[in-house]
């Protein structure tokens, strides 16, 4: 039974994760004398008991040298109390083409906010 | 400033040639635009606003990187350490506002490599005012004051240009120009309150960066014929000459804090139209200097380009080592 969503494309198919495909922008591959500078994307704690949050990328040869490039490039002003890098090829993401099909499950389940229950409007401490 | 090679996009929908995909694509982003939300990287855009986009947003990120050597120049003539620390980092944060916009052009599939040989062949544009040269102590405070002052007018807007990386990289630079802004007010507030010369000193710098400030909104709404596009697309809010006359304004105010006076006795508020007026600004200067001919533009040049081959070792020596550990690595592994 498929109550939701395109019966012919399940909503959490294999086809939404394709580690093999290009990257989006249909640019021209560029020959690169520095291409051993990958991509990192960087994601900064702003002070304990919160998440790490993306702040944005940079290039960087190794993980280490990514890491101190971070703390210069993205925490100059006491933005954070810890960093992580991430390669951003290692990063796995759902498909923007999908027309909302993979986020289609939640749709029509308003019985899974506390909104939806209206009768104990009222009562105390609920 | 996502990744521009998040892998998921299955490849037969990322090439975007046929015309069904074409037209639904199309449809998404007018209806996006329409609702002003905003364009993130791996969504459907068409060619021309991909190719707008990159220009502005690679031209923004060359001009912080060239912007770095009229202050760079005097770090070391700083009248105090406290001055040199400051313009030293500002200088920094210039750096890092080229950075944030090379990754957000990066996400429209433009390699950084192809930016870089781009700026340092000469084939890239970026602001002409820093064809400009700083010839005293007096211009690092009107640099912070009139030219930072008119970037972050450009700027704040910015912050909600439609394409998601450029509007994000925007919000981090406004937080730290303003700073930038501020420290070229006091530079030319000390000045101003010091020995005549000093003043004068304030006075002559404002009188020559006023007019190249001016410009940096670019060429009059008649004779600007991307701006149009540009507002459609929700990229730019405001038109150019809008932009420069709230600017305008807002140096009227300023000026008389500082106890100097603008270059420009034709500087009015039209009650009729509500707006900041100005004398003539001299827009074939403007061109010439686009174009090549200002006075610092091959310095400007030069100096990038030696930077980057001085640097060369480095990045080399970073590959090298990173190569070395890696191999390391999987020697271990595989032992």
């Amino acid at each position: 039974m498929i109550p939701h969503g395109n019966s012919e494309t399940p909503a959490s198919s294999a086809t939404e994760i394709n580690r093999e495909a290009p990257k989006a922008s249909p640019a021209p591959a560029e020959p690169h004398d520095r291409g051993a500078w990958g991509l990192w994307e960087v994601f900064v704690r702003s002070s304990r008991g919160l998440s790490h949050v993306h702040a944005g990328s940079l290039h960087a040869p190794d993980a280490a040298m990514a890491l101190r490039n971070a703390r210069d490039l993205y925490t100059r002003r006491n933005e954070g109390v810890s960093i992580w890098v991430v390669p951003a090829d290692a990063i796995a993401a759902s498909d923007p083409d999908s027309k909302g099909s993979f986020f289609e499950s939640p749709q029509g389940k308003d019985y899974r906010h506390a909104t939806y229950y209206t009768k104990s409007e009222g009562v105390k401490h609920l | 400033m996502a990744a521009q090679n998040l892998q998921s996009v299955p490849a037969e929908r990322t090439a975007g040639t046929s015309e069904t995909a074409d037209a639904e694509g199309q449809a998404h982003f007018d209806r996006i635009i329409a609702e002003d939300s905003r364009i993130e990287p791996r969504d459907w855009m068409p060619a021309a606003y991909r190719k707008t986009l990159l220009r502005q947003v690679s031209q923004h990120a060359h001009s912080e990187i060239i912007g770095m050597q009229p202050e760079a120049n005097w770090i070391s003539r700083a009248p105090s350490l406290k001055r040199k620390a400051i313009l030293m980092a500002k200088v920094q944060d210039e750096a890092g506002h080229g950075l944030y916009l090379y990754s957000a052009a990066e996400t429209l599939g433009q390699s950084r490599d192809k930016m870089m040989d781009d700026l340092i062949a000469g084939k890239a544009r970026y602001s002409s005012i820093f064809n400009y040269p700083a010839r005293t102590w007096a211009d690092m405070g009107a640099i912070g004051w009139l030219v930072d002052g008119a970037a972050i007018c450009n700027q704040v807007p910015l912050c909600r240009a439609s394409y998601g990386p450029y509007g994000r990289a925007m919000v981090r630079v406004c937080k730290e120009e303003s700073f930038h802004q501020r420290q070229g007010f006091e530079i030319l507030l000390e000045l101003s309150n010091g020995t005549p010369e000093q003043k004068q000193m304030a006075q002559d710098a404002v009188n020559r960066w006023y007019a190249p400030a001016l410009m940096m909104f670019g060429p009059p709404d008649d004779d600007s014929p991307n701006s149009k596009q540009s507002m459609a697309w929700n990229i730019k809010r405001f038109s150019n000459d809008e932009l420069r006359s709230r600017f305008v304004g807002m140096m009227v105010e300023q000026v008389r804090v500082l106890g100097l006076t603008l270059p420009d006795d034709q500087v009015r508020f039209n009650e009729d139209t509500r707006k900041w007026e100005h004398g003539p600004l001299d827009w074939h200067e403007f061109q010439e200097v686009l174009a090549g001919r200002g006075p610092c533009n091959a310095q400007r040049l030069e100096r990038r380009r030696a930077a980057h081959d001085d640097g060369a070792w480095v990045r080399e020596a970073a590959a090298a080592y990173a190569a070395k550990q890696s191999a390391k690595q999987q020697k271990e592994y595989a032992a």
